[in-house]
């Protein structure tokens, strides 16, 4: 992995504080921080994450600065975003 | 303003932004979809004729999923063929600058409209999904060069987070320079496993083994085929040299046939499999693991191309599809142009020779369409031949790591299919006991496909395992086999190829009520 250290942006991440590494996708920040899944399915409320990585299936959707359905996997973390991750439709139903 | 040809080198109409009406459509001689090795080269090669080429492209850097890359991998070490990138990449920058490629990242593109006669194509695109706004290009050739993504088999656990496809794996490390996990266990079928498990090994990840479900042995059977490819000999070479050096064991005709955890992935078990992908009892073994990264080949982007209406052949099996062109990569919309993986998977290299072709082909019907160009475009002999020899390493590599039907053994009743709408094998069982015998039928009844991805991760799925349960029903042959055919090229038909919100489809139809030629 890189030699010097990164630099790092923040974010919020529902609520919480995070310093993320600057000029990742938000799957990547999620991915580093160590949580594998930030979404909850509609009928079994499963966990979801990371899936095909390249912007096909879906699976990896966050609330970005209140704009649902957004790719975390294509999207790359801005300073200050604040994500908010889905339960449900993938239309920004929130977590309770 | 009028849209009809015009002569001579007035056809390269840039209207600068600030001139443009926001809602009016920006013009080119040719539009390419897709900024990696195909469509990077079909720009430069049209641009390089002189022509207005405007590239639109999911992502928000140039180089596609291949040579994709963030500020943090921009020294391209978890890269291959880097240095033909950055050459590539300077010609494209030198266009952008010259005002000669009209640049849009982060544009999804959801449909091309097929022009009447002596009109022009319409390319129409989601941009900026932080905002997603409308955008659209006309053109009077398009080069549509929109890749692939991974083909993956669900199998028992398959939606835990923490399994994710080999190219997930190899994008987090490529775009992020982030490792996917701490203990990987990459599997599939086909050469790409070997550089995703030799970038995460690179990348500090205990790989704890790649399991390859075909026999790569078989390559050795046919020399002259790989003759004809030989510079991915050191290649391979390589990505073994380095998965040695970390002691990653390959297992060959082997598979991961579960994935167990409960919040998230524990464990895999793998078991051997026989020619035919049939998992051998008693040889299932567990393996610990954070990140199961897997892929079965990949699966071409054909949607646009698809719905504008462009001829399909089968390619790769069980119900994929690609693009036919002809020799200028021409599809059967004249016109409308196809490169790289929508053409049929067959790697990097090949797809920039496609590229390469196409863009000069695209370049010369859009001189065509302004009554520039007389006489035939002269072939480009070498890239013909370089083009034919890549085709006939692509259909070995084809042939030795073809998804073989075992696999739909490996699937339980409880598996998830289709993950959009978490629709299990035995709802699909179900719908077949009702007396569905199509994949129409499952999916008016079951549902699957019909979620976010459009049935893109599961289709083939769905289709396979629809052929199989139909046929345990009926003990009756080869009915629901014959009907999986063309019941999958139904399914691949997606009006919209990426999701719009309904303010942008209402643009769109006020934009089509009135034509602005």
């Amino acid at each position: 992995m890189p030699e010097e250290p990164r630099p790092r942006i923040d974010i919020t991440v529902d609520g919480a504080a995070w310093s993320v590494p600057a000029d990742c996708t938000i799957a990547a920040a999620f991915t580093e921080h160590g949580q594998v899944a930030w979404r909850r399915t509609r009928r079994g409320a499963r966990p979801r994450g990371l899936n095909c990585g390249i912007g096909v299936c879906f699976d990896c959707l966050v609330t970005v600065n209140g704009m649902p359905g957004i790719r975390a996997c294509l999207a790359e973390a801005r300073p200050g975003d604040v994500i908010c991750t889905e339960e449900g439709s993938g239309f920004g139903d929130q977590g309770s | 303003m009028s849209f009809a040809p015009r002569k001579g080198r007035d056809l390269v109409t840039r209207v600068p932004d600030q001139v443009r009406a926001p809602d009016s459509p920006a013009r080119a001689d040719v539009a390419v979809i897709g900024a990696g090795p195909a469509g990077l080269t079909a720009a430069v090669t049209a641009a390089d004729t002189g022509c207005a080429v405007c590239v639109l492209d999911l992502g928000e850097r140039p180089g596609g999923q291949f040579w994709r890359f963030g500020p943090a991998t921009g020294d391209g070490r978890f890269h291959h063929e880097w240095p033909a990138f950055t050459a590539l990449r300077d010609r494209f920058t030198a266009h952008v600058a010259g005002g000669r490629i009209d640049y849009r990242p982060g544009h999804a593109v959801f449909h091309i409209g097929s022009p009447r006669e002596g009109e022009l194509f319409r390319v129409h695109a989601v941009a900026d999904d932080r905002r997603r706004e409308h955008a659209a290009v006309q053109a009077a050739a398009v080069v549509v060069a929109a890749g692939a993504y991974d083909r993956q088999l669900p199998v028992p656990g398959w939606t835990l987070p923490g399994v994710m496809s080999a190219g997930a794996a190899q994008a987090l490390l490529k775009a992020s320079a982030v490792a996917a996990g701490r203990r990987v266990v990459v599997a599939g079928s086909g050469p790409f496993l070997l550089p995703v498990a030799a970038g995460l090994a690179r990348a500090g990840a205990r790989v704890v083994a790649v399991v390859e479900a075909g026999q790569p042995l078989q390559y050795l059977r046919h020399p002259a085929d790989i003759a004809a490819a030989w510079r991915k000999l050191p290649e391979a070479g390589g990505y073994l040299a380095r998965m040695a050096r970390h002691r990653v064991p390959l297992l060959t005709r082997h598979a991961v046939v579960a994935a167990h955890g409960d919040e998230r992935l524990h464990s895999v078990t793998v078991a051997r499999v026989s020619p035919s992908w049939e998992r051998v009892p008693g040889s299932e073994r567990t393996l610990e693991a954070d990140v199961l990264a897997a892929g079965y080949g990949f699966v071409p982007q054909i949607e646009l191309l698809a719905e504008a209406g462009a001829g399909l052949r089968a390619a790769g099996g069980e119900g994929a599809f690609a693009a036919v062109v002809g020799a200028d990569q021409q599809t059967s919309v004249p016109g409308l142009f196809a490169a790289g993986e929508t053409t049929g998977v067959g790697g990097a290299d090949l797809a920039r020779i496609e590229g390469l072709i196409a863009g000069r082909a695209a370049a010369d019907a859009a001189g065509r369409a302004a009554g520039r160009n007389a006489g035939p475009l002269p072939h480009d002999r070498r890239a013909e031949r370089q083009r034919t020899a890549l085709h006939r390493f692509a259909t070995l590599m084809e042939r030795v790591h073809a998804v073989q039907p075992g696999w739909t053994g490996w699937p339980d009743d409880d598996t998830v299919v289709c993950r959009c709408e978490e629709v299990t094998v035995g709802c699909l069982r179900a719908a077949i006991d009702l007396g569905a015998d199509d994949v129409r039928s499952v999916k008016l009844l079951a549902r699957p496909g019909m979620g976010w991805c459009q049935g893109r991760i599961c289709g083939q799925a769905v289709a396979a395992l629809t052929a199989r349960h139909a046929q345990d029903r009926d003990h009756a042959g080869a009915a629901g086999l014959q009907d999986a055919g063309h019941d999958a090229e139904r399914a691949v038909s997606r009006p919209l190829a990426q999701p719009v919100p309904l303010r942008v489809l209402a643009e769109l139809a006020s934009d089509d009520a009135t034509p602005d030629d």
